[in-house]
């Protein structure tokens, strides 16, 4: 067999080939996660969706300001930390590990702040008296505590887990341990974050705003 | 030929997209934002809502998963793997909830 019918074999994406998908094992893994991760979200969302829409009376008490103001800056945020991000990745394909380290600490700064004026939201709903099983709004619903906290939290996990990691990737790449791979599927996860919070925010948020 | 020429041949390591490309997804993605904050702004009804924030919603993830995930610069099977995979299970999902919601709304005296 010569080297070029051989080659032939091995591109074919329906023959075992070496790469079918012509993507690295780090990448396959990392969206064979986010599928997974997505469904888990999904699941949260569709129950919160639920009992949202089935509760008479849920509790709306998101004001314009500063609630919804706060929400819609952080979403600014996240989605801005995204453009970092894929601006980064393609630095990092161009070989300039400066400039991809300056974008991945931007897209750092930027989660930082989210989760920063993400906890200032909690206190204020703590210190409103919300908790994960009562909230001062409406006896009758008592999922309302739950279910913010539990979406809201669970996101703010990924993306405190996210500046961990980026911060990790942006260490090796900067000292030449991490190939441009590395950082471009850290991106996939940041953006996968980012994909989330564009669910939880008008779900959460702009559901319950106060209707007076 | 040595196997690791090969394997950078069959995966793309270059950048994909330019910055003006990214610029342009990212502000299209703060307008549908913007439009979504000015909805709740009209207080709508619950469900009108929250369709039109799901529908939104949707197609600010396709942005991102075309554009920033650079799923648009894959190859076809990549997508077929994953995305008809993960929309059939959130269809389970929703064929769960939605009877057993419907059928609790016509329950509810009004």
């Amino acid at each position: 067999m010569s080297d070029t019918e051989f080659e032939g074999i091995v591109a074919s994406p329906w023959s075992g080939g070496a790469s079918p998908f012509a993507i690295n094992s780090k990448k396959l893994g990392m969206w064979l996660f986010i599928i997974s991760d997505s469904l888990t979200f999904s699941a949260l969302l569709i129950s919160y969706a639920y009992v949202r829409l089935e509760t008479p009376n849920w509790p709306r008490p998101f004001e314009i300001w500063p609630a919804i103001a706060k929400s819609s800056l952080m979403t600014f945020v996240l989605l801005s930390s995204s453009l970092t991000m894929v601006l980064g990745v393609n630095a990092a394909f161009n070989g300039d590990r400066k400039k991809t380290v300056r974008y991945l600490i931007a897209t750092i700064i930027c989660g930082i702040a989210f989760v920063g004026i993400h906890a200032t939201e909690w206190v204020t709903l703590v210190g409103e008296g919300v908790t994960p099983w009562s909230n001062p709004f409406n006896p009758a619903a008592p999922l309302f505590g739950g279910t913010f906290f539990g979406l809201t939290g669970l996101h703010m996990l990924h993306v405190t887990i996210g500046v961990v990691y980026l911060a990790i990737i942006a260490w090796g790449f900067g000292k030449g341990k991490y190939t441009a791979e590395h950082v471009e599927v850290s991106g996939l996860y940041w953006h996968f974050v980012d994909l989330v919070w564009m669910f939880i925010f008008p779900m959460v948020y702009l559901l319950s705003v106060n209707p007076k | 030929m040595s196997a690791q020429g090969h394997t950078a041949e069959l995966t793309h390591e270059h950048a994909v997209g330019t910055t003006k490309l990214f610029a342009t997804v990212w502000v299209w993605l703060l307008l549908l934002t913007i439009v979504e904050v000015f909805l709740a702004y009209l207080r709508l009804e619950v469900h009108l809502m929250i369709t039109i924030l799901v529908g939104l919603s949707l197609i600010k993830a396709a942005l991102i998963i075309s554009y920033f995930m650079h799923m648009r610069f894959e190859r076809l099977g990549l997508f077929l793997l994953l995305i008809p995979a993960m929309v059939f299970c959130i269809c389970m999902m929703l064929i769960m909830f939605f009877p057993d919601s419907v059928r609790l709304m016509h329950l509810r005296p009004h």
